[in-house]
């Protein structure tokens, strides 16, 4: 049975390759900067501004 | 400097290169499912009879958008082959082969775990489990077994889709209320007579592509038959949230005007069945069934976000 080719040369990416990596890149940060935004909002808003307030 | 190799997508895809758009994982996440869902699921959190934070409530209602996204990128993952075949999804990120395969799935399975995740944390973990359990719905019991093995297909998976509102109802109240499982009884019977009249117009397609829909397998007329009936439930059940009390008179005006409407489109599609005027009139229900279930939810998300309006319809 044949197996996967693993022969691969490697070769410099195409401007394509390159812009929309880029692209998906930007991309996911937005996402996760939008995660943090939220996930940060919502911790205030369920635990209350009290808890930068808690005694060490 | 970046390396990448020669070979077919899947190899691309393992070496870690694509050419996929930020805009092609958009498109797998079916954007306009995803509106709708949000919509009806708004709908579901308003009629809640608690208050919940304004903030709470948009991470509710992203949750579960995003995890209706993962369904749809879980459902173009598996049917990339039956898509392929179809004039409405040949050009779907997969088919298209702008997305690989892996890629696809991937992405939904990420997103599917994040999201109920996520709604676990920010509402319950009963809104959570509801979310996970609607996307597995969805993919494996939709996608993966009833959609290419049954004309009920679509009945019984619109179960998926009739969840959103009883999933954003359990974010709110941490509790599954008969409100919300009236507007899940609305969304699980408008689902048939609305696919099916797409159906009739469409049946070539889904033929060549043996999804067995209700005109492929039991014909034209019985589907012309069930549309009807279906109706005939829907009309009704489309009033109860003005005949239980949870919505006002204006609801009720909403829900019988539209109802009739819908029924005088399926008596129209039950009595016209030959020609390019049955096309006409199949496409005509289609529309006016979405058309139908907006104004409902529209109703209903007005007259609880607008209190002062609410006053003076009751």
């Amino acid at each position: 049975m044949a197996g996967p080719d693993n022969s691969f040369v490697p070769r410099a990416l195409t401007e394509q390759e390159l812009r929309s990596r880029r692209a998906r890149n930007i991309a996911v940060g937005l996402a996760i900067g939008a995660l943090v935004a939220l996930f940060y909002a919502v911790t205030i808003v369920k635990l209350g501004p009290g808890i930068l307030r808690t005694p060490l | 400097m970046s390396f990448a190799t020669d070979g077919d997508a899947i190899a691309r895809s393992q070496a870690g290169y694509s050419t996929a758009e930020p805009r092609d994982f958009l498109a797998l996440l079916k954007p306009r499912v995803m509106s709708l869902v949000v919509f009806t699921a708004l709908a579901g959190l308003l009629i809640a009879p608690n208050h919940v934070h304004p903030v709470v409530a948009v991470a509710s209602l992203l949750a579960i958008a995003v995890g209706a996204g993962a369904s749809g990128a879980l459902n173009m993952w598996y049917d990339a082959d039956i898509d392929a075949l179809m004039t409405r999804t040949k050009t779907r990120p997969v088919p298209a082969g702008r997305v690989t395969p892996t890629e696809a799935l991937a992405f939904g399975l990420i997103l599917a775990v994040m999201s109920t995740l996520t709604l676990g944390v920010v509402a319950n973990l009963l809104a959570g489990a509801l979310l996970a359990f609607t996307i597995l719905f969805y993919a494996i019991v939709y996608t993966m077994w009833l959609k290419r093995s049954t004309p009920q297909n679509i009945v019984i998976g619109g179960a998926a889709g009739a969840l959103p509102p009883v999933v954003a109802y359990a974010a709110a109240t941490g509790t599954i209320g008969v409100e919300s499982l009236v507007l899940f009884a609305i969304i699980f019977i408008w689902t048939p007579p609305h696919f099916w009249a797409l159906a009739l117009v469409k049946s070539d397609e889904y033929g060549r592509a043996g999804v067995p829909m209700m005109p492929n397998v039991k014909g034209p007329a019985r589907t012309r038959l069930e549309i009807l009936l279906y109706t005939l439930v829907l009309a009704p059940v489309g009033a109860l949230p003005w005949l239980m009390g949870f919505a006002s008179a204006a609801y009720g005006v909403v829900a019988v005007v539209g109802g009739a409407a819908m029924l005088a489109c399926a008596a129209s599609v039950y009595r016209v069945r030959e020609g390019d005027a049955a096309n006409r009139i199949a496409m005509r229900m289609f529309f006016v069934s979405i058309f139908y279930l907006f104004a409902l939810f529209a109703a209903l998300v007005v007259e609880n976000s607008l209190p002062p309006l609410l006053a003076i319809w009751k």
